[in-house]
């Protein structure tokens, strides 16, 4: 992959977690707006890169930056998963570490093959050690699977799934009228 | 201010609580039932698969508020880890609201058979496990069966099922249809020598008792009704109950302590109150029928002079014994659509393993499953299969309407090490001693689900799946996650059980059990008709006696 598609996907990405916000982003005072109650903009870049990977973009259709699962993984980690906020604070900044080491660059600049290998080496435990004291890599990648396919496949009113993409995929009629089933 | 004294106070409006304050208030009693969660409203509880009963990713729907109620699970090596139902860690709460798990149930209506209350005399002594037969037969109890099956209205025909228990009146309602792989896989089981027939249901076929039929609702099982169509205790015996004008129904009241008189016996409960003021209710009787947990958990909180370890607890035995079920069985993959998504997705259910394998004790029934929503389905991989990425996103895509399996509950055996206890240390928001739950599996178990996953993928194979796997449940630590029971079982003997056979706690002449504690074994099918029978009867014994 060259590096002038890795920069049109960087800056896809960005685009695409900055949308929400850029609607209603003031001009100075807010500089450092991000549509985020959690995360900071660079995790939110480099996280949505992840989940991208668990649920690609691909011919079933649309993957999970589209469906928007990282608003999902963000409003939950504010609202309700409180408890795995240190998990993924001191998690998404050991990736970057670990991807630095292995591959000398940030994870969300990798090639997807690239990215794809860091992250079976990341499910099978074997990123550096020195960056996984305080966090289980194959743990904390467990717990981003769960929370990507609850926002890829829930429902959208939490964050993610947005425009019922995945229903659309799987063929389920939404919205759903009660008592009335559409079957195509 | 004092609240006025009654005849009965009720403890939990669930599918015991509820059935036994219609007969109470039935009969004339003044009756105050009291219930930790609310009213089930519809609209507060649309249908979302991440707030649902069965998949409980953001809250439950119905409760109990996650926060406010701690737990504590003892782990095997003593280690204790405090826990909540939203962090993933293990937990058995049921739902709390009016009607509690009869809301949002798949609203199976199964009798148990008669070999059920007689595990012991049937198989014997089992090592390891606590066996007892119940001090109640099938016969005995038939008739509130039956009761239950009017009054809350359950639709079915057993005629197809050679082992079905005897049975004195109909179904009230006619059975349900087949959907498309309950004729699949239906089709195959007989082809096998096994007796498929239609799963006898809590919900309306037929407009029943002033209320519609139903409407096949997609998300059904873990959901409320939007039409109420489904039948559970808050919208047919507690109103019936409330009708009579003696039942008050007093919601968001946390039960603390039931509080006795020097004599022995009990005359109230100290609670807190919808704004969390501790209140007390006096009462000529007190009945519990707050789960096989929460029961255990006041009883054991409750202690007086007489009962210094908790009220019926001088044998040490309230809260053992807790049972639950594992769940077991097969899935299949078709190479064309065998799912509609019609709800609720179970349509037909085999008995044939229930007591009539050889060398099998106990059993289980198998039935196809209920309507697996996109997350929980993205959960569910044959072994082997990617866990994520573009190969786990394309099985999503292909086969979510091409899945079809078959699972039960198996008859886990009583243990004796498997209980309820309480954690002085640790308080839920009313400052309650929380509930500690400790125990392991009997090694039957997973014996047992071995051989109905077995029996599952022979059916599923029969009826031309190209791909079939088992998920095979019963290992590990203490069940009760899913129909919880037997922590207050019923018995003849003082020194072996904790309750009589109309379920009144020995040694305490008003003081009665109405839920699933009472079951001394948990049976191989959801509990639910069970409970509402135990309820009645409970009930109908109190009013004769008291």
């Amino acid at each position: 992959m060259s590096h002038q598609i890795i920069q049109d996907r960087r800056e896809f990405l960005k685009a695409s977690i900055m949308a929400f916000g850029g609607a209603i982003m003031l001009p100075s005072c807010l500089r450092n707006y991000t549509p985020f109650l959690f995360f900071t903009a660079d995790e939110a870049l480099l996280l949505t890169a992840i989940c991208e990977q668990i649920i690609p973009a691909d011919e079933n259709g649309p993957g999970a930056t589209q469906a928007g699962v990282i608003y999902y993984i963000d409003k939950q980690l504010y609202e309700v998963f409180t408890w795995e906020q240190d998990k993924y604070r001191l998690g998404l900044t050991a990736i970057n570490e670990s991807s630095l080491e292995l591959f000398s660059a940030n994870f969300d600049m990798l090639p997807t093959d690239k990215q794809l290998l860091f992250l079976k080496k990341m499910e099978g435990n074997e990123l550096p050690d020195s960056y996984w004291k305080d966090n289980s890599a194959s743990g904390f990648f467990r717990t981003i699977i769960q929370h990507t396919m609850q926002g890829f496949y829930g429902p959208p009113r939490h964050g993610g799934n947005k425009n019922y993409i995945s229903y659309k995929m799987i063929n389920l009629d939404y919205p759903y009228v009660v008592g009335r089933n559409l079957y195509e | 201010m004092s609240n006025k004294h009654v005849k009965a106070i009720i403890i939990g409006a669930g599918a015991g609580g509820g059935c036994i304050a219609k007969e109470l208030a039935g009969a004339g009693f003044s009756v105050v039932l009291l219930e930790r969660g609310g009213w089930p409203v519809y609209d507060e509880y649309i249908n979302d698969e991440l707030i649902s009963q069965r998949t409980q990713v953001l809250r439950p729907a119905f409760g109990p508020d996650p926060e406010k109620n701690p737990r504590v699970f003892i782990h095997p090596d003593g280690t204790r880890q405090v826990t909540n139902s939203l962090s993933g860690a293990i937990h058995h709460h049921i739902a709390a609201c009016v009607g509690s798990g009869t809301v949002s149930y798949g609203a199976m209506a199964w009798r148990f058979m008669p070999e059920d209350f007689k595990m012991r005399s049937t198989y014997g002594e089992v090592p390891g496990a606590a066996l007892e037969d119940w001090p109640i037969s099938y016969n005995e109890l038939e008739p509130f069966y039956q009761q239950a099956e009017w009054e809350l209205g359950v639709a079915g025909d057993d005629s197809e099922n050679p082992y079905a228990p005897p049975r004195k009146k109909p179904y009230p309602m006619p059975a349900f249809e087949q959907n498309v792989d309950g004729e699949l896989l239906s089709a195959a089981a007989r082809r096998l020598g096994l007796h498929p027939f239609p799963i006898p249901m809590l919900r309306n076929s037929v407009p029943y008792l002033n209320r519609p039929a139903c409407i096949r609702n997609r998300t059904c099982v873990g959901y409320q009704c939007p039409v109420d169509a489904k039948n559970g205790t808050q919208n047919t015996v507690i109103p019936v109950a409330m009708s009579t004008g003696n039942c008050e129904v007093r919601t968001h009241c946390q039960v603390a302590e039931i509080l006795s008189s020097e004599n022995g016996k009990v005359k109230g409960v100290r609670y807190f109150d919808e704004n969390n003021r501790e209140q007390t209710q006096t009462a000529d009787l007190v009945v519990v029928a707050g789960s096989a947990s929460e029961t255990a958990r006041l009883l054991l909180n409750s202690k007086t002079r007489l009962f210094p370890n908790g009220l019926g607890n001088n044998y040490d035995l309230v809260g053992r014994f807790f049972q639950g079920h594992a769940y077991t069985g097969a899935f299949g993959l078709f190479d064309y659509e065998v799912k509609t998504y019609t709800g609720p997705g179970a349509t037909f259910g085999l008995c044939d393993f229930n007591h009539h394998v050889e060398g099998m004790i106990g059993g289980g029934l198998l039935a196809n499953e209920f309507n697996r929503m996109p997350y929980l389905f993205s959960q569910t991989r044959p072994p082997g299969a990617a866990r994520w990425g573009k190969e786990h996103k394309a099985f999503q895509a292909k086969n979510f309407k091409k899945m079809a399996e078959l699972h039960g509950p198996i008859q886990e055996m009583p243990m004796y090490e498997n209980r309820v206890t309480v954690d002085d240390t640790v308080r839920d928001f009313w400052g309650i001693p929380v509930a500690a739950i400790t125990g392991q599996r009997h090694p039957l178990d997973h014996e047992n689900c071995k051989y109905l996953s077995a029996r599952a993928e022979e059916i599923l194979k029969e009826a031309g799946a190209i791909q079939t796997w088992q998920s095979v449940g019963g290992r590990g630590s203490v069940g009760g996650f899913q129909h919880q029971c037997g922590t207050t079982r019923m018995g003849n003997d003082p020194k072996t059980s904790v309750t009589d056979k109309y379920g009144r706690v020995h040694d305490i002449d008003n003081l009665f059990i109405a839920d699933g504690s009472l079951m001394v074994t948990g049976g191989g099918f959801n509990p639910v008709l069970t409970i509402n029978a135990l309820g009645f009867w409970v009930g109908k014994n109190i009013v004769e006696r008291m």
